[in-house]
């Protein structure tokens, strides 16, 4: 491949000519270097650097019988007159936050509790991480079909009629679509966070601990005061990434839900996107609520970050 | 399993191991061994034995917690009618070419930038560690538009493996990662390798990669397993039937297909994940630590 073409022999400047030398030696230097660094500059240009500028550059053009015209604003004003633009928005944002609640304060507990077992640590750690290999269909069809069969048949169902609570519709019932999503997707994926959050906390110094029992702290307040406090860079770090995730859920909708739901209930901003894009033959119309999403997620953390960074 | 000696925790050891700390210890470790157990491995033993039942036993209530006449002919029928071995090798041949990709392009990449830095590098690896930032969701229609029709080649990359492995090379966090990895390797070590005459390749092949075993495996490791696990860009770029990967496959075929065939079907998918994650869970787990912790 390319890379045979860098095996030249390093230059060794002679005294004659130091800075001709010295300058041509740069030359080849950097052309090896680039000569590495050539294919992984080639597949960022033609499928991440461009597809981002033609993303926003095609949200503002249409194209019509092969024929590419600016359009202005027409594709963002149709987008935003589309009657799922609002549910989309709704339910994504709803996922997002129920997803934190959930998939971020269980992952954070179970690390800890994980953190002070002293026994059984790499079976329990690889039971929490199971799932996350699991190829998503896999198990988004293992819930819709097995879990969250709305008859009495199925495994919540089952189990809720067995502790005499009152069974659910699941995905069948628009209320109980948006949090039977987060149950599935939690079960998915909290896997990597329990273990990037165990790794955070081995790093914390015992003394500390030590230190806070001396000085009276119960157990909540060595939580509080000790533990949160030393991991907070990560525990930041994680909510942004899981947010940012979140927003993008699809599989789940399109899966457990068959795309939309009932009335729009599990219709999220990935979806229609898919949905514009795939199937009503609108490219451009997807691009410009693309653009809106990346909007979206931009302000968020510039505000995130703000917030995150006034505390110190 | 003892304990890794030591570092104390939230609780300490001496109160664990005394009267009431040592029985609510117990207790609560009996607890969570069986309530993970059952949170994590009943949901996937009730799909492997649900797919041996009958459909008329799963929709039968209270459900049975074994097939009462267990019988693989949901599996057999799945594996024909979903075609499943090809398209398990599809899946397999797809990983196995986004493997070397990365290998090769990211690691001649993270080099670079570690060892060699070329003018401009940093400028470089900063524009693509940025596309980290950019949401999957926003960048694939323009990307699935600019694969229906390469810039400058006018090439139309469906139902090609290259529309998998290529855009795969993008991974900003493998580079990183690498890249990290290299920087803790010394430069006197390359200095003595130029002095006895290698050039940068031979460098790379004969002391920086021997070296770099771990994070290969996990960087290898985490491209089998994003190839088999995602789902989108796979739907829209493969779409001949030939040419699918197995979730994908799953997937189109769950319309027309009985429940138990696409749950047996989906036990199957995910069956070689699952070993990959069993012989190398300690790469994988170290892998997956190793970018966020520390720094």
């Amino acid at each position: 491949m390319a890379i045979i073409t860098a095996t030249r022999p390093v230059d060794r400047s002679s005294a004659a000519a130091p800075a001709r030398a010295r300058r041509g030696r740069k030359i080849r230097d950097n052309l090896t270097g680039y000569t590495f660094l050539a294919g992984a500059i080639l597949c960022f240009a033609v499928f991440t650097w461009y597809p981002m500028v033609r993303g926003i550059i095609m949200s503002f053009q249409k194209t019509r019988r092969g024929v590419t015209t600016w359009v202005g604003l027409d594709n963002y004003t149709r987008i935003f007159a589309d009657p799922s633009f609002w549910p989309a928005w709704k339910n994504t944002v709803y996922f997002t936050v129920l997803a934190l609640v959930v998939g971020y304060a269980v992952p954070f507990f179970v690390a800890i509790l994980l953190n002070e077992l002293r026994h059984a640590k790499g079976y329990l750690r690889i039971l929490v991480y199971l799932p996350v290999m699991l190829p998503p269909a896999s198990a988004l069809f293992l819930f819709k079909f097995y879990a969250y069969d709305p008859s009495d048949a199925g495994l919540f169902n089952a189990v809720l009629k067995f502790l005499h609570l009152p069974t659910s519709q699941w995905m069948q019932s628009p209320g109980a679509t948006m949090p039977a999503m987060v149950i599935a997707s939690t079960w998915m994926n909290m896997g990597s966070a329990v273990l990037i959050y165990l790794a955070s906390l081995q790093n914390i110094p015992g003394e500390l601990y030590e230190a806070a029992e001396l000085d009276g702290a119960g157990l909540w307040r060595r939580i509080w005061n000790v533990t949160i406090p030393q991991t907070r860079l990560i525990l930041g770090l994680l909510a942004m990434m899981q947010i940012v995730a979140t927003m993008q859920v699809f599989v789940e909708p399109l899966i457990l839900a068959n795309g939309a739901g009932t009335q729009d209930s599990a219709t999220t901003v990935a979806y229609l996107i898919y949905q514009h894009g795939f199937f009503q033959n609108d490219l451009n119309g997807a691009a410009a609520l693309g653009v809106v999403m990346l909007g979206a997620l931009a302000v968020f953390s510039a505000f995130y970050l703000r917030l995150t960074t006034k505390n110190d | 399993m003892a304990q890794d000696s030591g570092s104390r925790t939230l609780i300490s050891a001496a109160q664990l191991q005394r009267g009431k700390g040592k029985y609510v210890y117990w207790t609560l470790l009996t607890l969570v061994v069986l309530g993970f157990t059952l949170v994590f491995i009943g949901p996937l033993y009730w799909m492997v034995t649900g797919a041996l039942k009958t459909g008329q036993e799963v929709a039968q209530t209270p459900p049975t917690l074994w097939p009462r006449h267990p019988n693989f002919s949901n599996y057999t029928s799945a594996w024909q009618n979903l075609n499943l071995g090809k398209l398990l090798f599809n899946t397999f041949y797809y990983a196995a070419g986004a493997v070397l990709f990365q290998l090769v392009l990211d690691t001649a990449a993270a080099y670079a930038f570690s060892k060699l830095r070329p003018a401009l590098g940093n400028v470089i690896l900063g524009a693509m560690l940025g596309t980290l930032m950019i949401p999957t969701i926003v960048l694939v229609v323009p990307q699935y538009v600019t694969v229906i029709d390469l810039p400058v080649l006018h090439l139309n990359m469906l139902d090609s493996p290259f529309a998998i492995w290529l855009p795969l090379v993008t991974n900003a966090f493998n580079i990183f990662l690498l890249k990290r990895f290299f920087d803790s390797i010394p430069d006197e070590l390359m200095a003595a390798a130029q002095v006895d005459g290698a050039g940068p390749l031979r460098t790379l092949w004969s002391i920086v990669l021997p070296m770099s075993r771990p994070i290969l495996g996990v960087v290898s490791i985490f491209a089998v397993t994003y190839v088999w696990k995602d789902f989108l860009w796979p739907k829209l770029v493969m779409p001949s039937p030939e040419t699918r990967t197995v979730s994908v496959g799953i997937y189109a075929f769950s319309g027309g297909s009985s429940q138990n065939e696409i749950i047996a079907a989906s036990v199957i998918a995910a069956i070689p994940t699952v070993i990959i994650f069993l012989i190398f869970q300690r790469n994988i787990m170290s892998g997956l630590t190793a970018g966020s912790v520390k720094g």
